[in-house]
């Protein structure tokens, strides 16, 4: 009866004014930037971190966490009606979406959605709930030499996951890395590549490095070639679903839900991946495949319920490990910190309204999101009519606002300038920048696991395969490589993201 | 033969591969100043080489595969180079000025800046969308949110 207890908690700190208000706009903007192609949820989460400085720690993090799975319910409202995705899980909901949006079927395609989207988002949070606390016990048995594993295969999943070429992510993950080396060294205090600079003594500030990278990057990315975008459907109408298309997507969206909630735990964008596993299996199991691409309805069902079970899941190595699955809860870890709480398994014991608390919200927030997005559509179809020459200033205004309040430090400006070079370049040379960012947060405490379980065991690197733990996580990296560097399994990964371009 | 290797002499993976080199040799180069130690006691030069080293090998593959590579990938495309000076540009702008000139005049000229970038939007539009946002932000920010930043600085006297 602890998970009642501990739900009960959660609700007395989620259900205060201030705490459901800021989970509002969380998902509010969320959903915003969900909807809007060319900006996404980690740029957003990045210029708004700054702000969540001055609020209670809960508060912040409920904000931050209706960000990040608003805009996987916003995401769809673009794919369907403009075939653009707002958000990269939702490219595949795209190809049917979209089909069924030109048949005059906008509507249904949007409330199947909504439903799929509530019930996975929901029934993914309780596994949360449920998960979370023997998770903990296990990991605070960890020592430094299975964190040092963990975030290995943390970093290596993230690869596997990403699309495009394995050693261009692993080099953007080496690359982030070394970023995070920059500042002074935690044991002997000295400082490192700051070419003299004492604003560096610190490092590089995560924001900048997010905001540039994410955010400026891809603003540049969207200048090199500016489209207009046209609507397809003006006004949505008739919700309603029939009584065939409730028969229909019932099992997908179970399915699914299944799917998206074991998708979601591993790192690096499950969340993407789900929603293209998903699509896939239904595709499979489907008695009219030839319909997928032509407008099926399972084909919105499916992705659409795996990618915000997945969202929703991604949570659970953040909460109990204190290690994030995606840039945005990366920079959720930022938000802790800053806070002066270390992200890990003591939250849950240390500060037990705080975790329960961002759980429950979770529930709330999804239930808002519902009556955002299905009476409310008419707002955001409306929004999809702002054009983007309008938005990027208000991104970058925002951004320097936003990152110059953290620390008044000017300095803090120039990076994001020079971030979002380093990074425009290499997004245009084909590189993820995820994977750079997950390097860049892990940095610092890779390298101190490491120093710690070398001193630990003497200087005998052996210390990593002879504990059972640490051997198994580093084994299970090394089959992810090796997996994903596997030709068969190559093509078949290029498959299933090809679509996505 | 020759003409597939000029256009290769461009690829996306080679120019890719070289970055990567460039940045491990610097941070490997840099961090021989600092103490290497042993790896019992790493000192805080260990850790970077090591990385610089690994980051060096990914960059040497994907060079090395790049001369080997099926020539079907797509080109690297062109860069808008005004754009890039101008969102660039507003950022530094923004640093250089925000205290000096305050948080109004600076936000103002950095969104003109940064509105301007777009072939879209004409000046006297960009202008606009400088007036908007800066009224915008100081409803948000200073009266909204009250963060302690000043809005006219010592540079202008009022």
């Amino acid at each position: 009866m602890d998970l009642i207890n501990n739900l009960g908690l959660g609700f007395d700190v989620a259900l205060t004014l201030t705490n459901i208000l800021y989970c509002f706009v969380g998902v509010l903007l969320g959903t915003l930037v969900g909807v809007l192609p060319g900006i996404g949820p980690t740029g957003t989460v990045a210029i708004l971190l700054p702000i969540t400085f001055t609020f209670e720690p809960v508060t912040a993090l409920i904000m931050l966490a209706g960000i990040y799975y608003g805009a996987q319910y916003g995401g769809s409202t673009s794919a369907i009606l403009i075939n653009l995705p707002g958000e990269s899980s939702s490219a595949v909901t795209a190809i049917d979406g979209h089909q069924m949006a030109r048949q005059g079927r906008a509507g249904p395609a949007l409330a199947t959605a909504a439903i799929g989207s509530f019930f996975a988002g929901s029934v993914a949070t309780l596994l949360l709930a449920i998960a979370a606390p023997p998770l903990t016990r296990l990991a605070l048995q960890f020592g430094s030499a299975e964190y040092f594993s963990l975030i290995v295969l943390g970093l290596v999943a993230s690869v596997a996951l990403a699309h495009g070429s394995i050693i261009k992510a692993l080099a953007m993950i080496v690359l982030g890395l070394l970023f995070g080396m920059v500042g002074q060294d935690l044991y002997s205090g000295q400082p490192r590549f700051t070419f003299g600079y004492f604003e560096l003594y610190s490092g590089i500030n995560f924001v900048s490095v997010a905001v540039g990278v994410f955010g400026i990057a891809e603003i540049l990315r969207n200048l090199e070639d500016e489209k207009t975008r046209t609507l397809l459907v003006k006004n949505v109408e008739n919700l309603w679903l029939t009584k065939e298309d409730w028969r229909r997507i019932i099992m997908p969206i179970l399915r699914a839900t299944g799917l998206g909630s074991i998708l979601g735990i591993l790192p690096g964008g499950g969340h993407v991946l789900a929603s293209f596993a998903s699509y896939s299996l239904e595709k499979k199991l489907s008695k009219n495949e030839k319909e997928f691409g032509r407008g099926a309805i399972e084909g919105v069902a499916g992705p659409e319920s795996a990618n915000n079970a997945a969202a929703q899941t991604s949570f659970i190595p953040l909460m109990t490990l204190g290690i994030p699955a995606h840039p945005v809860m990366a920079l959720i870890i930022g938000a802790f910190i800053i806070h002066g709480i270390t992200p890990g398994p003591n939250v849950i014991n240390d500060e037990p309204a705080l975790f329960w608390g961002v759980i429950a919200s979770m529930w709330i927030g999804n239930l808002l999101l519902v009556l955002l997005n299905l009476p409310l559509i008419g707002i955001w179809v409306k929004m999809l009519t702002i054009p983007y020459r309008m938005l990027f200033p208000a991104i970058i205004a925002f951004a320097c606002i936003g990152t110059f309040s953290i620390g008044l430090n000017a300095f803090d400006i120039y990076a994001i300038a020079v971030m979002g070079i380093v990074g425009y370049v290499l997004v245009k040379l084909d590189c993820e920048p995820a994977p750079l960012l997950l390097g860049f947060v892990l940095g610092p405490l890779l390298e101190e696991h490491l120093r710690r379980a070398m001193i630990i065991s003497r200087g005998d690197p052996m210390t990593f395969l002879e504990r059972p733990i640490s051997a198994g996580l580093l084994a299970v990296a090394a089959i992810a490589i090796i997996l994903s560097l596997l030709p068969s399994i190559r093509r078949k990964r290029e498959e299933v993201f090809v679509e996505e371009d | 033969m020759l003409d597939r290797f000029s256009f290769k002499g461009l690829s996306k993976d080679l120019l890719a591969g070289l970055i990567f080199i460039g940045f491990g040799l610097a941070f490997g180069h840099a961090s021989l100043n600092y103490d290497l130690g042993t790896a019992l006691r790493m000192g805080p030069g260990y850790f970077p080489l090591v990385l610089a080293g690994i980051i060096i090998l990914l960059g040497a593959i994907i060079l090395i595969q790049s001369f080997f590579a099926e020539a079907d990938e797509t080109p690297i495309g062109g860069v808008p180079w005004l754009a890039l000076l101008l969102v660039i540009g507003a950022l530094v702008f923004f640093g250089v000025t925000v205290r000096g000139l305050g948080l109004v005049p600076s936000l103002f000229i950095t969104s003109f800046m940064s509105a301007s970038a777009s072939r879209q939007t004409s000046l006297l539009g960009a202008a606009l969308i400088a007036v908007f946002l800066t009224v915008v932000s100081m409803l948000i920010f200073i009266w909204g949110l009250g963060l302690p930043l000043r809005m006219f600085g010592p540079w202008i006297n009022f």
